[in-house]
This record gives structure tokens, sequence and C-alpha cells, in this order.
């Protein structure tokens, strides 16, 4: 079975593409990017004039919530969810239950993602047994068994001799330890970012100091045993700051931020009368984090945008916030979003975002997609920049509601998936 | 109730907050107050006026004061008064907040009083009750009704609020008291200042609206009215102060701090009070201190919510 793409804009950054082209795969593989290609007989066309043809779009911070919490999402809803969201594959976090920290989990999940078939999923599977923070996991098991990268992520690695001999022992396997960077002292029971809006509230808060000090100490921990480092949902400006400083020393540094840290800040809290749906960790922070993190965009110092998606119960949320659990879906707003809040906006360019949500994503993780040059997996996003939405949590493929976005509306979204050469069919 | 004569400009059916409340608003909170504060000195001390009015206590934190004043109230205005404490309810088995709501809204109550240890719980149950609510303090961030008992009171002993400095001390970054206090007295035209063990303000304190002291002396000097608020001995082992021994050296209330007040200063503590660790025993029964008359003003301006909100059609 082959397919042809005739006439989108091509976009791919991993190429310096971005051009008309038509973009033809045979056998699951791209097989050639150029101006009037041949078709092969038998290859199915598809039109996609007007329209933006990127390598699929990957979320490299997702929580799947299988096994062990499927009232809030399994396998192939979260997987649904990340197709009808431009996504061609996620890396799922290991914090299910049981925890991902032995092959088997990680077995059943790739499993039950082969079964689904919407999208690519990528286990990362725990950096210490049980999230415990006290031994490591089996990582060259892990990593055979499929796991690509290790982070214990919802909690961090509070040891710092644990750290450092998880950022050492990964480097046998070329994968990088993936950190939920936060001192756990410094957060403590706080349920929102620590300042003006806190102060107002009375809510107890995380200052941007419990994510900044441990940023710092992991560096330092980087240059001990040049292990590779990626700092999740980064959220304060200080903590970039440390990893444009950590990058300028020639360390393997890299770093992540979500949506919502990039278009909403704590005041947001206060303006939805503490609505649990604005309740994530880290917490949205001020104004002057967020317009540090949209400057570290277009500079380069970020290195891709994931979403956390972490879907709850509604019934989880039916809370007062403080005692709402952390998190908020993004599969499916995510590609809405940053089409219309950062191209659209004039933030970033269009092939700066593809850079941030697919191919420097993959290097991140050392995935094989990322890009359209041939011989690479036929993964494939196609974008319509004119096609106009409005989130409407009710309508999510995924089985949560929790967004911040609920009534957004833009203009710009993913209107196909490709995934191995086949059309994701929602 | 007999000699008051209303205006009809009360329309509101919540007492959330009290930066919900205009600056007329409260004028005739406390005016009502005034007249319901001699039903206290009758020998009979009740009135008809919500005879018939179901209320209901909803107290999801411990509290004695409150509740208590919140009850008298109810009762001088011959109210139901029904007590619904965590301690017996159904939230021991696991019920969530909002079908404990439910539940007793299904019970047609006129009001709800509710007190819980999170903010914005009061705002939570007013999205779906048909009945008034009534904030009796909401986790750190809100306590209206103590903050519209000290202006009663302070306005009592000055004559009027406008004008007056004010400061607070204590553990600023915990207490709904201070933040109450900082925005109605703000609004009403004084000028607060904060100010407590460092360890305990909120990092961006200025954010409130008053200013911050960093000694209790300099907090204290040329003040009207100081507020002391309670230290909850527990924050001690949160590593959050050293020792009460220190506490009170450095931030309590004693005469020498008072007397660098204005000579006419007046004193006030929501309670209850720590004798010797956040005020000097001699002082909280001294001549400056109104800490009792807070605690009878208490009756009176609730009785004034309760009759508002309850009593006059504030259900539209």
């Amino acid at each position: 079975m082959s397919l042809l793409l005739r006439g989108g804009r091509v976009v791919d950054p991993s190429q310096g593409l971005d051009g008309a082209f038509d973009v033809l795969v045979e056998g699951g593989l791209v097989s050639a990017v150029g101006q009037d290609l041949d078709v092969p007989a038998g290859t199915e066309v598809i039109d996609a004039d007007g329209q933006v043809v990127t390598p699929g779009l990957i979320d490299i911070h997702v929580h799947l919530r299988e096994p062990g919490q499927e009232y809030k999402e399994t396998v192939e809803t979260g997987t649904r969810a990340a197709a009808a969201g431009g996504f061609t594959a996620v890396a799922c976090m290991a914090n299910t239950d049981p925890v991902n920290d032995s092959p088997s989990v990680t077995e059943h999940i790739l499993s039950q993602a082969a079964r689904a078939g919407f999208a690519r999923v990528y286990p990362v599977a725990a950096i210490s047994k049980g999230l415990k923070g006290k031994e490591l996991t089996e990582m060259g098991q892990l990593c055979a068994a499929g796991a690509v990268a290790f982070s214990d992520d919802g909690l961090p690695v509070e040891s710092p001799e644990l750290m450092r001999r998880a950022l050492s022992y990964a480097r046998h396997f070329g994968v990088p330890l993936v950190q939920h960077a936060q001192d756990l002292d410094l957060s403590g029971d706080g349920a929102m970012h620590e300042g003006e809006w806190s102060t107002k509230i009375g809510m107890p808060a995380i200052p941007a100091a419990a994510e900044d000090v441990m940023v710092a100490r992991d560096i330092e921990l980087v240059a001990l045993t040049g292990g590779r480092y990626h700092v999740q949902h980064l959220s304060s400006r200080r903590s970039l700051d440390l990893i444009r400083e950590a990058k300028a020393r020639g360390l393997a540094v890299t770093c992540e931020v979500s949506p919502h840290h990039l278009l909403l800040t704590d005041q947001a809290v206060y303006e939805s009368g503490l609505d649990p749906g604005f309740k994530m960790n880290p917490p949205l922070r001020s104004t002057a984090d967020r317009e540090a993190l949209v400057a570290g965009l277009a500079d380069g110092s970020i290195d891709a945008i994931a979403t956390d998606h972490a879907p709850h119960h509604p019934d989880e949320k039916l809370v007062p916030f403080g005692e709402a659990p952390f998190g908020v879906v993004g599969l499916e707003t995510a590609v809405g979003l940053c089409l219309d809040r950062l191209v659209r906006a004039g933030v970033i360019g269009l092939p700066k975002l593809i850079d941030l949500l697919s191919c420097r994503a993959a290097v991140i993780m050392g995935l094989a997609g990322g890009t359209l040059a041939p011989g690479s997996p036929a993964d494939i996003t196609v974008l319509d920049l004119e096609a106009e939405w409005t989130v409407a949590a009710d309508h999510f493929e995924s089985k949560s509601r929790n967004t911040p976005f609920g009534g957004w509306s833009g203009k710009g979204a993913p209107v196909m998936t490709i995934v191995g050469g086949e059309r994701t069919q929602l | 109730m007999s000699d008051t004569t209303l205006t009809p400009a009360w329309n509101r059916r919540h007492l959330l907050g009290v930066s919900e409340l205009s600056v007329d608003d409260v004028g005739l909170i406390l005016d009502t107050a005034e007249s319901f504060r001699e039903v206290a000195s009758r020998p009979i001390k009740k009135v008809p006026t919500l005879r018939g009015k179901t209320l209901l206590g909803l107290f999801f934190e411990p509290s004695t004061r409150t509740s208590s004043s919140f009850e008298i109230a109810a009762k001088r205005l011959s109210a139901d008064w029904v007590n619904f404490s965590t301690a017996s309810s159904s939230l021991k088995k696991g019920e969530s907040l909002l079908d404990t709501a439910r539940n007793l809204e299904a019970m047609s109550p006129d009001a709800v009083v509710v007190r819980h240890s999170q903010p914005g719980v009061p705002e939570m149950l007013a999205a779906q009750a048909r009945c008034s609510v009534i904030n009796a303090g909401d986790g750190a961030r809100s306590h209206p009704t103590q903050a519209l008992l000290d202006a009663f009171t302070i306005r009592r002993e000055k004559g009027a609020i406008e004008g007056l400095k004010v400061a607070i001390v204590g553990d600023i970054e915990h207490s709904r008291v201070a933040r109450s206090n900082v925005a109605l007295l703000t609004r009403l035209g004084a000028r607060v200042t904060l100010a407590g063990p460092l360890s305990m303000m909120p990092v961006q304190a200025h954010a409130l609206g008053a200013e911050v002291a960093t000694s209790v002396d300099e907090a204290v000097a040329d003040k009207d009215v100081v507020m002391i608020l309670r230290i909850q001995l527990e924050r001690q082992h949160r590593g959050l102060f050293p020792s009460v021994r220190e506490y009170f050296d450095l931030f309590a209330l004693t005469a020498d701090r008072l007397a660098l007040a204005k000579s006419d200063a007046i004193v006030l503590h929501p309670g209850p009070i720590n004798r010797g660790v956040e005020i000097a025993s001699e002082l909280a029964d001294g001549p400056a201190s109104v800490i009792l008359d807070q605690v009878a003003n208490g009756v009176a301006v609730r009785m004034a919510i309760l009759y508002l909100l309850a009593g006059t059609g504030g259900d539209g």
C-alpha cells in the first residue's frame, strides 16, 4: 500500500524543508519528498494543497493511566486523543498502578498500544522501584522491553546520591534521565504558585524556588556524571536561566514546557474562581515566568513542547481546589493552541513549532520519528492553518475533561495523522 | 427590632468575602448591627424577626466561638439553628462535599453558615445552593464576619474608620482574619500596617494593600488600633518560629510596645488568646483592650447579617 500526499507545504526542520512538495510513502516508510513525484501504480493520492505536511508530532510527556487507573484513561482512549490532537506518538509516564518499573508492565503497555493502533506509544519507565526513590530499576531489562527513557514523574528523585547513580547508570543505554524537578520540602502542601495571587487568596503555595533548587542540583550531578538529563514541564524563569547556563557549559541538558505554562498564569487560578481545572504541578506561574518561557521558545533554550496530559475523572476535580489532584489534559488542545497563540500570534514561526513538537522531541527521547527523510517511518501530521476550532471538552476522545482551555477558540488545527503509512481512523 | 428604618438597599444573596461589599453595604450591616446590639441587654433576649427560618451551621473545621456566636445570633432572631459538625457527619464516611451540600440543601434551609479549611468552599456551595451562603472562614482566605465585627467595634470606639492607622501583628501568612481585615479596613479608608515573624509573612504581603513593617515596634508606633493575632503553637514544630519565649520577646504586644501607639489606642484580638504568648496578660485585661467587646459585638453583627440575608428577601 503506497500513499502520495500531493502539493502540501512540507515543513520539516530536520531537513531544513519548507516549501511545496509531494511526499511519497511506501511500505510504511517515507520513500521520497520532492516536486512532481511520479506516482507508482496503485498509489492512493491525497490532495494536500493548501495544507501543511509535517513529520508526525510527538508528545513526550503524557499519562495514559493504564494499567491501574483505567477509569481516568486507557492506552486506547489516550492514543485516540493523541490522534485527534495531531500526535502520531506519545511517551507515557511510569506512575501507573502497578508502576512501570518492570519489563512486564512495559510489555503490557506496548501490547495495549499495538492493539489500539492510534499512535505509537513509547513507555518511559521508572527510575526507582515503585517510584520510592530508594533503589534503581532494572534499566537494562526495561530498555530491552521497550522503555525509551526513565522518570519518576509525579515525584522527583529526592536523593542526590540516587540521582547521581541513575545518571551514571543510564549512560549504558544512551537514554535520558527525565526529571520532575521539584524540592518536596519547599513545595509542601502547596496547591498553586507562591506569589501575589496565592497571597491574596491565602492558598498554600509552591515557590518557583522549589523547581530552581532541584534543577540547579541536578545540573551539577550531570556535570559530575556526564549523564543525559531532561527537565519535564519547566515552569520558572530562573530554571530556564539555569538550563541556558548548563547548555553553555556543554552539558547534555534539555527541557520541555507545557502549553498551559506558556499561555496561562496564576492569575487565571483566581479569575477561574479557584476552578480545580487550573490546578497542575508545577503550577501556573507568574507573568514574568510565562514571558520568560515564551522568550525561551524563540531563542532555542527550550527543546520541546509537551502537554503533561494528565487525565482525572470529573468527580476527582469536583472538590475544593486545595484538595483536587494535580493535572490537566492536553493532547487534544495543544496543537491548535500553539498554532493560534504562538504561530499566528507571531511568537515563533511554524518551522520552529514543528521542531519543538516533533524533530527535537524525537532527538531528546532517541525516537525514530521527527523527520520525513527518505527511509524514515511514515509518521506524518497534516495541518490546516485556517481551520477554526473551539475547545469543547465534552467532545474529547480522552476519557477525561479536565482542561483549563474550555471555550477557547482559534485558527489552525490538525486534520490528519498517518502512523507507519496508515491513516489513523477515528 | 422596632426602631430601625432599613433602606431597601440590600440585594445580596450571599456573604462570601468582604471585597464584594460596597462601602454602603458595610454601612448598612454595621448600622443594622447597632440596632440589634441592645437586644442583648433585654431581659428576654429574643426578637421574632426570623421565626420560621431554618439556619444551618456547616462547620467542617473545629470552631467553638464562631459557631456559638452564630448560634446565639440565630436564636435571638428566633430562627431554628441546626449545627452540622464534621465529627458526627457523613464526611467521615467519605461523602463528597458537594453531595453533603446537596443533601442538606434538600432539607430547604434558608441560609447555610460554612466554615472549611479550604479556600473557595463557600463559593462552591453558593454556586449550587438555592439558599444564602455565609462564609464563616475558608482556610487562610477570608473571614468576613470577623472583619465586620472588628470594624463595628473600631467604629464604636473611634467614631469612624476613615483616616485611622491600624497595625495587625502576628502570623499573617496563615491568617484569614488579617486578610479580611486588611481588605475591609482599607476599603473603609484606614491605613493598615502588618508585622510579625518574617518567616510567617507572605512573600508579597504588600499585594494585600497594606504596608509591611519589619518590627512590631515600628508597626505599632503612632497607631489608633492594634490588632493582635493568635499564634498557632503547633507552627513552632513546623519550624516557622523557634519558641514561645522568643515569640513573646520579639513579637508580643507588651505595655512597652503599646506605649508607642497613640495614647488612646485600642487593642483587638480575634480570640482565643494565648496569654503571655502573643499578648501580655495584663494588656488583655487592660483599659485599652476591647477584646470582650468584640465577642459581644460579634453576636450583633451576625444577627444583622442573618437578618439581611435570610430575613429581607435577599433571595433574588
